[in-house]
């Protein structure tokens, strides 16, 4: 229904080229399918700017499109990945239906060179024809080498198709990660010969493109051989966390913590309505009976306390969760500046409390550097021990937990093969009203190797895999929906 | 609609095409990148407000200055703030003025029926409104470039204030009525993207993330600026300035600070940069006590000694 109106919408539209509105609108759908907010409106200004510019050309083409369906920069980085699936896809199926026409009587390479895009995809193919005989591997590899040295994004191109022509002789694996591998390895095109250092980024950078393109070609020669599109993987996660620096993320785990205040700030009061009162005010009632000669007719009921939040933050900072561990820092730092009752610490092989750092510096940077130099929480080798953990907790924090009290556990619960001693973080969990754990490790990870999370997981209130922003709010947000028991 | 009359487009000198508009910007002292001209033109011809986000120091500000010389359009700056209000963005009574409005009316005749009258219908009239930024933008009688500055320091309830001006090119005063714009403003809103927007905002405008330049681009942009200045020196210039902002600082040097270094290098007369230099003039570039001990850590040495050759350290 929801397409049948986008087409409706598209077609009120007098467009010049309306054979483009339908490709338009599907590729609408896609984004929407991916999670991005994409409405009518958008769709709308979509085509009125393409009617505006010149979109023959590729560049503008998609420029025009982004600037008016893609709204953020998480969206545009979306988008772009959408973008060259999409478009890539529906250029091959435009060319396997063409090639069904005429019958397959090409083959292979020529055949889409033919139909793709007509200038250099057909140069291309030509030179690769005499090419193949005359450039060996070396000479191919020097050319690239070249080519990535200039940046030229279009010979890195050209020199992807020659170079599976080349030494693509080889029947086809089938998976296609083999084959960029198989191909790399021939040219020996490793990361390592490339210049160290700030000079060298641009150019892997320029390694990583002409691997793309190589990807890109495998993928289209393997459509034109098997003669059907691959079905549609949803992008994962991993595609879509943005490169971003920790600035940004800082703002997203601000929110989501904001979030989290509220919904702990309510907890405990969804009896207010039907159950106001609780035990009978003893005092209050007397007095009150006075006004009644002493018969004590009205009772009067001790007002409800709402639930004052305490959390006790435990956050490790391991070498196994540097990546995540910034992550888990801001988190902390968040949590200070929204809750007043809140005490953190950081573990490795030992706990130590950091509430005061956080207390005293401001600034994220600050914190992390001083966490960092003055906590004291590696002994001798570095790797976490989570039993002495909780030995250590249970014995110095743990009496000042209530039934009040909410734990939260932001760690990967990898024991490097020592003991996990569930029965002491049991009886830690025990004592804390409620106990959460946040890992950040993809859920596929746990319990293989030495992840116990397992273990934890039954005394826990439940185990969220946790190291974006998103699903920090995902995490927020089950806890305000669920209640507990 | 109002805006019918003046076609958005139609005004716009020099906007022919994408390519153009990029041209003209660029007579002004603005280099711009082939989106930003792309998204800068479609703005001029939808007649859409464009949303620039991205980091401090981008020039994003620079952008509408440049749009409003090369239009040769007043530019018109609303600058945000936390606190931002109806009564400082769009408009407001001129209560002294109504006051003394009724006061010359009380102490005229004797008559207060009809002078009633005649001074409620008066004081509520286009003499006693006091124009802030936004109505000026939509009610001049010329067309303006609007800049509305760091839309994210204001609370979510302004970004709801200026959806009617946004999308209808309009505002509803009570007592007034609608005042509907004469001509079509170019409007650009800017966010350093501290805080996200509301979506209803996002939905009416183009959108556009402008990054720091690509290092051929900024030596443009130096040389384009303080032309003066030895080619080598603006290379490196534009080198150093791109390692510090790859370092974790506090605030990262903008294109202005480049365009600042520059200039100072020019003054002292300097003939490459090396760590003397560097080390005295880098309060220019980092305005951080911690990022100062940090660059001259990591920057700095990488810098040849003075006499040294290129290649020393």
């Amino acid at each position: 229904m929801e397409r049948a109106s986008l087409s409706a919408a598209a077609r009120k539209d007098p467009t010049p080229h309306g054979s483009v509105a339908p490709t338009l609108v599907d590729f609408c759908r896609e984004l929407r399918d991916e999670g991005m907010n994409v409405g009518t409106s958008e769709l709308l200004d979509a085509f009125d700017a393409l009617e505006r510019v010149d979109w023959t050309r590729r560049e503008d083409f998609r420029e025009a499109l982004a600037a008016t369906i893609a709204k953020s920069q998480e969206d545009r980085h979306l988008f772009e990945l959408v973008f060259d699936r999409f478009f890539f896809r529906a250029a091959e199926a435009e060319a396997l239906a063409n090639r069904a026409e005429l019958g397959g009587e090409l083959t292979g390479v020529q055949d889409r060179a033919g139909e793709g895009e007509p200038g250099d995809r057909g140069e291309a193919a030509d030179g690769g024809q005499e090419a193949s005989e005359q450039f060996d591997a070396d000479a191919l590899r020097q050319a690239i080498l070249d080519a990535i040295e200039r940046g030229d994004d279009a010979a890195l191109r050209d020199l992807a198709r020659l170079s599976i022509m080349t030494l693509g002789g080889a029947p086809s694996s089938g998976v296609l990660g083999v084959d960029v591998q198989r191909v790399r390895r021939a040219l020996q095109l490793r990361s390592q010969d490339l210049p160290p250092g700030e000079e060298g980024a641009a150019q892997r950078k320029q390694l990583q493109q002409f691997e793309r393109h190589v990807r890109r070609e495998l993928e289209a020669a393997l459509i034109a051989q098997t003669g059907k599109l691959p079905t549609v993987r949803p992008l994962n996660e991993l595609n879509r966390a943005l490169p971003s620096s920790g600035a940004q993320d800082l703002a997203a785990v601000h929110r989501s913590v904001k979030m989290l205040k509220r919904a702990m700030a309510t907890q405990g009061l969804e009896h207010r309505g039907h159950q106001r009162t609780g035990a009978v005010d003893v005092r209050h009632t007397m007095r009150a009976s006075l006004q009644t000669g002493g018969v004590p007719i009205n009772l009067r009921y001790r007002p409800r306390r709402p639930r004052r939040p305490e959390l006790f933050v435990l956050c490790d900072v391991s070498t196994s969760v540097t990546s995540a561990s910034v992550f888990f820092l801001s988190i902390l730092h968040a949590l200070h500046d929204s809750f007043k009752r809140l005490r953190s610490f950081v573990f490795i092989e030992r706990v130590a409390e950091v509430t005061e750092v956080f207390e005293k510096a401001r600034a994220f940077a600050e914190v992390s550097e001083r966490i960092s130099k003055t906590a004291g929480v590696a002994d001798i080798s570095g790797y976490t021990d989570y039993g002495r953990v909780w030995a250590d907790l249970y014995e110095q924090v743990a009496d000042d937990f209530d039934p009040r009290s909410t734990l939260i556990v932001l760690g990967d619960a990898r024991t490097n093969g020592r003991d996990p001693r569930a029965d002491l973080f049991g009886a830690v969990a025990e004592k804390a009203g409620r106990t959460f754990w946040l890992n950040p490790e993809p859920t596929l990870y746990w319990n293989y190797g030495d992840s116990v999370i397992g273990v934890y997981e039954k005394h826990c209130d439940g185990v969220y895999e946790c190291w974006t922003s998103k699903q920090l709010e995902g995490f927020v947000r089950e806890l305000t929906t669920t209640r507990r028991r | 609609m109002a805006v019918d009359q003046a076609k958005p487009g139609a005004t716009a000198a020099g906007a022919e095409s994408a390519e153009a508009l990029g041209a003209g910007l660029e007579a002004v002292g603005y280099l711009p990148s082939d989106t930003v001209s792309l998204v800068s033109y479609l703005a001029i011809q939808m007649g859409k407000p464009v949303l620039v986000e991205g980091p401090a120091g981008v020039g994003k500000t620079e952008l509408a200055k440049a749009l409003a010389r090369h239009t040769g359009r007043e530019l018109v700056r609303l600058q945000c703030y936390e606190g931002l209000d109806e009564a400082k963005a769009l408009y407001e009574w001129n209560y002294k003025k109504q006051l003394l409005r009724i006061q010359t009316g009380a102490a005229g005749d004797g008559q207060a029926t009809d002078q009633w009258d005649s001074v409620s219908d008066n004081i509520f009239s286009e003499e006693f409104l006091l124009e802030r930024p936004l109505l000026h933008a939509i009610a001049s009688s010329d067309p303006v470039v609007l800049l509305i500055d760091e839309i994210d320091r204001t609370a979510h309830e302004f970004e709801a204030l200026l959806l009617e001006i946004l999308s209808d090119f309009q505002v509803s005063i009570p007592e007034l009525g609608r005042i509907e714009a004469r001509t079509h403003p170019i409007v650009l809103l800017t966010s350093n993207d501290s805080r996200e927007l509301t979506e209803a905002l996002k939905r009416r405008c183009l959108y556009l993330w402008l990054d720091y330049p690509a290092p051929e681009r900024e030596l443009e942009i130096v040389r384009l600026h303080v032309p003066e200045l030895d080619e080598q020196v603006a290379k490196r210039l534009v080198e150093i300035v791109r390692m510090v902002r790859e370092l974790d600082v506090k605030k990262p040097p903008s294109i202005a600070e480049s365009i600042d270094w520059a200039r100072t290098l020019l003054l002292l007369g300097a003939k490459q940069i090396d760590r003397e230099t560097f080390e005295q003039t880098l309060s220019i570039i980092v305005k951080h006590r911690t990022d100062l001990d940090l660059v001259a850590e990591r920057v700095g040495v990488k810098l040849a000694d003075r006499g040294a050759g290129p290649a020393g350290a």
